[in-house]
């Protein structure tokens, strides 16, 4: 692979480029779904190709393709140079990366379970059983289950002599149990929404989760929601389960921290972001206790944003985001990290796959835990009057990330330090930085998960990415309740 | 691209190294290019080509599918190999249907395509993109703002082949220019695409952007609540977009539909019709779905009276059998289902709304409205209520208050929680239907809408 590379790095050079790197992807994936007592999808896919990143005459271009032959990719060389000169024809500066030393380097994801070697019967066997609780429950119409492995391997050469091969895994499972009665669906996932809970390990991330042991409270849920009331409109003090924090962490700070948005470079899809180059350490993002940090390494944990490198061939980092509430760092890259002073790049730079330009992505964009002892349940005793929320079920943000609106799939009604009822349809809404100064309480360590979101998408053309979210419950005080169904 | 005859081989191949009762072959991919402009320079400039083959093999109502991008021997067996090994680990399906043949798959009645594939479109080259992109700068200079987008092309191919002879093959290029213009404190925003890229007029688009960024500067702010409002169709489509996953047999059958038990009532208001027309014109895609039934051309609401849904074969013969069966619309295969195997079923994915009675122009329904908001585009929409069809989302990129029949001013930008019943329910006027694209949903053929007390709930700071 390293050969097939450097026929690409040598044509683009001997093209002129001023700088190139060539990332070769093989990807394989397996998706397997049960729903309703039946397998729903059974499926593996398989995909390798090359890409080659080129500036030339100061200018950006990238070509892909599936052809690996010699002439196939320098073709594919050659015409990434013959690209970067199109773009040179409209540019206003030209591009400028950040320096970086080349490195030579082999790392895989520590994983104790290869997933492709496990049984895909026993996989299968593991998924009916947990749609054969779900389905005991009476009043369950619909029972979906899924589980996914990846395995991406890279070769990253570049221009300037690194050279890095890389393997990642990444494991996600989870279900959601469906009621429909009267003119109503309700609905409970575990153990997360949209796909379960997705993180970069092996098959012992499957056995870590208990998905049978929690399927027949999760469907009894679902179908209780029927009975409840519906959550009260009005302001409250809440409590946001970790799965739903992550969330909220992922829309309401991991995008507008994305410095190719704030300076413009996403305005036509994504969107721009609030976090103008003003704001950097002057502004206070949220309250004293807030502590966010971008963080790619390993001891971070195993979350679908951990690498040991970029796909420009950067070290894994960790950034300070949020500090005692003060905003301290952006998401960068070589080409941007300049604009904020910064002469070395954050190391954020990530693609979907070999067809695809590395973009600025999320890496773990985690909340750290609250240092002192705090338990959910101990939150819930000191809190007078709220509304507890658990699991996304819908969520939603402006393109500038002010105003957001989060719905969930449950809610309990806290008063006097205890639940005192279910309530469905909870919902929340308010602006991104009135919402993290209003945060006073985030449990402890033992309560954080890094959690993973599978589905990111983001750029021109679209793609997906993995990034994690470590989060643990907290309280935000005087929050909009409900208003998604005003006026319904 | 792969051409039919190279697909062909790659078949006869895999047929030799199949041991499958049935195997089906799905070919897809294509070239693809995209130009991306911001801050008034091309900052991203891409292009890659990519084509993948995809086995599904059958075992005695045991299936599975792997997929390759490799088409060489080893790639080749491997992917075989890993279909049948997947498919034997299986449990029958009682409900997997044998493929079906060159005739069953006609059976639909589905109409030919005009050609979807045009050379104009596949010949432009990174230096014409860039000279395009070239002159959208010169609008915003010409303005003073900046501007991002893109200016991508594509051609593509899909294919489907099986053991029992069926062999269906489809081409298509597309082009698409999406400029966003951006002053200090507002914005504007235009997308179109067409096989066609002659259809396209990036320097119109881009003075219509640059005019809707000039009029939206220095937005007021109004009180959320329910206001008329007039949706561009690009809004439009993006909104009505999330109930099309609904006109699904699988989803009546899951129960997770809004229309389960819906069917035959009247939903929306008399003015709303609604088809899935592979053939119209301004649409797109290929004629045949993913066993390679040809795609009916069929109605989905008639004067707001909810008549059918779509059917993969599968789906239909299940519905036959099922208590819901008499609440289901005609119950037969009409070509729409996705890929075997597959939990969702099948869906509509050519929608056409039928023309009024008595079309207005935008600037009429401007006019004709004493006090309202226009809405450029929406983003961020997703559902609340899956039954009611609450869908919560922001506008953005130029919104207008309307009063006594003229654009006053730019507002900040609402947050919407609306139903889709209610909203369909509503349309107090539209435009004639035209090939629309946004960013929420997929393409279709969608008037402007206007109407009345679509609810605002929040605004925001811009």
């Amino acid at each position: 692979m390293k050969q097939i590379a450097n026929w690409a790095l040598n044509i683009a050079t001997m093209r002129g480029a001023s700088y190139a790197d060539a990332r070769i992807v093989s990807q394989r994936s397996r998706a397997l779904t049960t729903k309703n007592g039946k397998v729903g999808s059974a499926s593996d896919s398989e995909s390798v190709g090359i890409s080659v990143r080129v500036i030339a005459d100061g200018a950006w271009g990238f070509a892909a393709s599936e052809d690996l032959s010699r002439s196939g990719v320098e073709a594919t060389a050659a015409r990434a140079v013959e690209i970067a000169r199109a773009s040179a024809e409209v540019k206003q500066h030209d591009i400028r990366l950040a320096p970086e030393k080349p490195v030579i380097a082999e790392w895989t994801t520590p994983y104790a379970i290869d997933p492709f070697t496990t049984s895909v019967e026993a996989n299968i066997a593991l998924l009916l059983k947990v749609d054969s609780e779900l389905s005991a429950v009476a009043g369950i119409t619909l029972a979906e289950a899924n589980l996914n492995f990846n395995r991406e391997e890279q070769w990253f050469l570049s221009s300037e002599g690194s050279d890095i091969h890389q393997t990642k895994y990444s494991a996600g499972a989870g279900y959601t149990a469906y009621a429909f009665a009267g003119h109503e669906i309700q609905k409970r996932s575990y153990p997360n929404s949209f796909g379960g809970h997705w993180q970069n390990k092996g098959y012992e991330l499957i056995d870590e989760l208990k998905l049978v042991e929690n399927a027949r409270r999760i469907a009894e849920e679902a179908v209780a929601l029927h009975r409840a009331e519906q959550c009260p409109e009005g302001t409250f003090d809440i409590i946001l389960d970790s799965s739903q924090l992550g969330l909220q962490i992922h829309e309401s700070i991991g995008h507008p921290i994305e410095l190719d948005r704030v300076l413009g470079m996403e305005a036509n899809f994504a969107g721009t972001s609030f976090l103008t180059l003003d704001k950097l350490r002057t502004l206070r993002y949220g309250s004293e206790m807030v502590n966010v940090v971008a963080d790619a390494r390993q001891e971070h944990g195993p979350g679908l944003g951990t690498f040991a490198y970029d796909d420009e061939g950067v070290p894994a980092q960790c950034t300070p985001i949020i500090t005692n509430g003060l905003f301290t760092g952006y998401l960068s890259s070589r080409e941007t990290a300049h604009t904020i002073g910064e002469n070395r790049s954050g190391g954020t730079l990530r693609a979907e796959g070999w067809n695809r330009l590395p973009m600025i992505r999320m890496t773990n964009i985690s909340l750290l835990p609250g240092e002192k002892p705090l338990s959910l349940e101990q939150l819930i005793a000191s809190t007078d009057h709220g509304i507890l929320l658990q699991t996304n079920r819908s969520w939603s943000i402006d393109d500038r990330r002010y105003n957001f609106q989060f719905g969930c799939e449950i809610g309990w009604e806290i008063k006097h330090g205890k639940r005192i009822r279910m309530v469905k349809n909870p919902s929340y809404s308010g602006i991104t930085t009135e919402f993290w100064n209003s945060l006073d309480a985030i449990c402890s360590r033992d309560e954080w998960t890094l959690w993973g979101t599978p589905n990111c998408g983001k750029g021109q053309p679209q793609q997906v990415m993995g990034t994690g979210h470590g989060a643990a419950p907290s309280r935000f005080r005087g929050i909009k309740v409900g208003s998604a169904y005003r006026g319904m | 691209m792969l051409t039919q005859d190279q697909a062909a081989d790659i078949v006869d191949r895999i047929k030799k190294l199949s041991s499958a009762d049935e195997v089906e072959v799905l070919f897809s991919g294509g070239r693809f290019a995209l130009t991306r402009f911001a801050n008034n320079t091309i900052h991203q400039n891409v292009e890659d080509e990519n084509h993948i083959v995809s086995v599904r093999s059958v075992f005695g109502g045991r299936t599975a599918r792997s997929t390759t991008n490799k088409f060489d021997d080893d790639s080749l067996r491997r992917v075989v190999e890993s279909s049948e090994g997947l498919a034997k680990v299986q449990h029958p399906d009682s409900d997997l249907l044998p493929m079906p043949d060159s005739r069953e798959a006609a059976s639909t009645g589905g109409p030919l395509i005009p050609t979807r594939y045009f050379e104009q479109t596949a010949s432009i080259t990174p230096q014409l993109r860039a000279a395009g992109v070239k002159k959208i700068v010169e609008v915003a200079k010409s303005h003073k703002l900046a501007t991002a987008g893109i200016y991508s092309i594509s051609e593509s191919v899909e294919g489907i082949f099986n053991s029992r002879g069926l062999s269906d093959w489809h081409t298509q290029t597309l082009a698409e220019v999406s400029i966003t213009m951006l002053g200090a404190d507002s914005s504007g925003w235009q997308k179109a695409n067409s096989p066609d890229v002659s259809n396209l007029d990036p320097l119109h688009m881009a003075e219509v952007a640059a005019k809707k960024t000039l009029d939206s500067a220095d937005p007021g702010e109004i009180p959320a609540g329910k206001y008329t409002v007039i949706l561009e169709p690009s809004a439009a489509l993006d909104i009505v977009g999330f109930m099309f996953w609904d006109y699904s047999g699988m989803a009546i059958l899951d129960q997770r539909s809004f229309l389960t038990g819906r069917i035959g009532n009247k939903l929306f208001g008399e003015n709303i019709t609604i088809w899935d027309d592979v053939a119209h014109p301004l649409q797109t895609g290929s004629p045949f779905d993913g066993e390679g039934m040809r795609r009916m051309r069929l109605p989905l609401v008639e004067n707001g009276v909810v008549k059918r849904v779509v059917y993969a074969r599968a789906t239909a013969e299940r519905m036959k059998r099922s208590e819901h069966k008499d609440k289901a619309g005609p119950i037969e295969a009409t070509g729409h289902g996705f890929p075997l195997p597959n939990e969702m079923g099948e869906m509509p994915l050519n929608i056409v709304f039928a023309s009024p009675q008595d079309p207005k122009t935008l600037a009429q329904m401007i006019a004709s409205t004493e006090r309202g908001v226009l809405v450029t585009r929406l983003w961020y929409i997703r559902e609340v209520d899956p039954y009611e069809k609450i869908v919560t989302g922001m506008t953005r990129d130029g919104t207008f208050l309307v009063e006594n029949g003229r654009i006053k001013q730019g507002v900040r930008n609402f947050r919407f929680n609306e139903s889709l019943i209610h909203m369909l329910s509503n349309v107090e006027a539209m435009s004639a239907p035209l090939r629309s694209c946004g960013e929420e949903s997929f393409d279709m053929v969608v008037p402007a809408m206007k109407i009345r007390d679509f609810n605002f709930t929040e605004v925001t700071k811009f």
